[in-house]
């Protein structure tokens, strides 16, 4: 047994950095969450009281459901978001499993040429992006945020999951060679099982950035209807005057389905089935 | 018909030459072991047989069927791997059909023939339970229930014992002795460890560099082994290598087992005991002799032999083994 973990005073230590960390973490949340539920005036004069008596107001929800499409942005935010997420995921995998999996010529080049992609950031490409979207005639379709997230999600992918793939046992593999699988089934079935604690952490590195994103929906998909809900938010941000209680009310929704994904991946990266499978 | 026949193989990994032209026959029904020090090659050559890694030159032949280009689904052969390998999502019973129904066999033989295995390696009552319930001496034995169900023309074994403690080693051991005799099937067994050699062996296969030393039943490579390597390899404590030349032998080494020493009133080499190593029924002399050579002489029984204590050894001269400057086994 280890001595330090039940000193009780080290415990408490560690318990009050953590407390700490989690105060500091939350406290921007907090504020916009309360603000949301404030009157203008309210949350100038005392920002940081809870939304009680004269102070309770929801027009600012009011004014994000009034304006109408918010649940369209809302929708195409979800879409964008879920869909380059398991294609990320989907292709990430796969390229990981080959590269790991497979001795071919041009293996290693393949595998730096992918990862170069973590050190090259995509919006230096943005020019030339929306040229090809326009040339392709997909300016204002969710399908080019989507192809662009999953480009810039993959090399990460790639990269943390070929590690992962790489310690998949290789007696496993060859048992489902034995017994007769395809090197489909034998990736799907026995592979990503494995390694989904990993797919998770991937899902959650992804998934936050391409929900806030706001530079490719602006340059790539700002038409009424495509627009996500970052840039919907903006409307309510104006050049002399900006709606305060719909900007919080807007972000305060957009929290949600990001701590929903969140709970789902997070499960996973708890959840291990790998133990008992070999040794 | 033959169960298996290796005709000049070749393997490479890059410019490393890891197997330098194996050839054998492996008859019906015999239990083959493959045994040599860790990189010599023996598991590349199992796995080459078992169509995981391909061979760069030569043939292999399954039950008379050329095999040398065939997916290992379809060589007729079933594997059972040192880490278990189990499929982790899949119950034991689900372990041990996932072959045949890749295979589209009828629902009702798949049952039959996992019932039939899991009633010889008494699993009856584990069908349903997922690897991560069972304990290591368990998984083994669904490993091999896997291996059985699929009814292969050969079985092939990757050191399947290493993981286990040595108590379950040894009930494991009779275990697969036992199935080879109930079975009456081909294997292929890939162990570094000569007891398991020496105990489940009908003929001992000794690798050394990709090559192989010698082929022969357990007790033949142990009695007349055709080089000074095979004759270090079998046999625990190994075999003692003295220089011929005080010894009036001929050739270069003279090799005595350590069981073929006896302690006596005047003999033909004398020396200091180091060590003392006292098994109960045996008991292990460490001697450094005049020549500054350190031997091994193992006594059966109890003796009250002390450190430090000259004693004087002798051997008969029919257990006796000359090599020569190349290690070659010089018969006369």
């Amino acid at each position: 047994m280890n001595r330090a973990r039940h000193n009780p005073l080290n415990s408490a230590a560690s318990h009050a950095v953590l407390i700490l960390y989690t105060i500091i973490a939350l406290f921007p949340v907090f504020v916009i969450l309360v603000n949301s539920f404030k009157t203008r005036r309210a949350i100038f004069s005392e920002p940081l009281t809870l939304p009680t008596g004269d102070a309770f107001s929801l027009i600012g929800y009011q004014t994000v459901m009034k304006q109408g499409d918010f649940f369209l942005y809302f929708q195409n935010s979800v879409i964008v978001t879920v869909a380059s997420l398991f294609f990320i995921l989907l292709f990430g995998a796969m390229a990981a499993f080959a590269l790991s999996e497979y001795r071919f010529r041009g293996n290693m080049l393949m595998g730096l040429y992918l990862a170069l992609g973590i050190m090259i950031p995509i919006r230096i490409g943005t020019v030339a992006i929306l040229q090809m979207m326009v040339a392709s005639g997909l300016v204002n379709t969710l399908t080019a945020l989507i192809l662009v997230y999953t480009a810039q999600g993959l090399p990460l992918a790639v990269f943390i999951l070929s590690e992962f793939m790489r310690q998949v046992s290789d007696d496993l593999k060859n048992a489902g060679r034995i017994d007769g699988m395809s090197e489909y089934s034998i990736f799907f079935k026995l592979v990503l099982p494995l390694v989904r604690p990993s797919m998770a952490t991937v899902a959650v590195f992804n998934m936050i950035p391409i929900w806030n994103d706001l530079w490719f929906p602006l340059i790539l998909a700002s038409g009424e209807k495509t627009k996500t809900l970052t840039l919907g938010s903006q409307v309510f941000i104006g050049q002399f005057v900006t709606d305060w209680n719909a900007v919080l009310s807007a972000l305060s929704l957009a929290i949600l389905p990001v701590l929903v994904l969140y709970t789902i991946f997070s499960r996973q990266l708890i959840r291990g089935i790998t133990s008992g499978a070999v040794k | 018909m033959t169960a298996l026949v290796l005709e000049n193989i070749h393997k490479s990994f890059g410019a490393v030459d890891v197997l330098k032209g194996i050839s054998l026959t492996v008859e019906p029904g015999e239990f083959i072991v493959f045994v040599g020090p860790s990189g010599c090659g023996k598991s590349t050559l199992l796995r080459t047989i078992a169509g995981l890694d391909d061979a760069s030159s030569g043939s292999i032949r399954i039950g008379g069927r050329d095999v040398t280009n065939l997916p290992p689904a379809k060589r007729g052969i079933a594997m059972v791997f040192q880490s278990y390998a189990l499929y982790p999502h899949l119950d034991v019973e689900g372990n041990m059909s996932l072959g045949l129904r890749q295979a589209g066999e009828d629902r009702k033989i798949i049952s039959e023939r996992v019932d039939v295995a899991a009633k010889m390696l008494s699993l009856t009552t584990y069908l349903k339970r997922r690897p991560s319930e069972l304990s290591g001496g368990q998984r083994q034995r669904v490993a091999i229930g896997r291996a059985i169900v699929r009814k292969p023309e050969l079985f092939l074994f990757d050191e399947p014992l290493s993981n286990l403690d040595a108590a379950l080693r040894m009930a494991t051991r009779v275990e697969i002795a036992r199935l080879h005799r109930q079975l009456g099937a081909s294997m292929v067994y890939v162990t570094h460890d000569q007891t398991e050699a020496m105990t489940l062996a009908d003929r001992i296969v000794v690798l050394r560099d990709g090559k192989i030393e010698q082929i022969g039943s357990p007790m033949a490579l142990y009695n007349d082994p055709d080089n000074q390597f095979v004759a270090g390899f079998l046999g625990a404590p190994s075999m003692n290598f003295l220089t011929a030349a005080p010894l009036g032998a001929p050739g270069t080494t003279l090799g005595i087992r350590p069981e073929h020493l006896t302690v006596a009133a005047k003999g033909r080499i004398t020396g200091t005991i180091t060590h003392v190593e006292r098994l109960g029924g045996d008991t292990n002399l460490l001697v450094n002799t005049d020549r500054g050579e350190t031997i091994t002489v193992r006594l059966f029984g109890q003796h009250p032999h002390q450190v430090d204590e000259t004693v004087a050894l002798d051997f008969d001269n029919r257990h006796a083994y000359s090599f020569d400057l190349d290690g070659m086994r010089l018969r006369s």
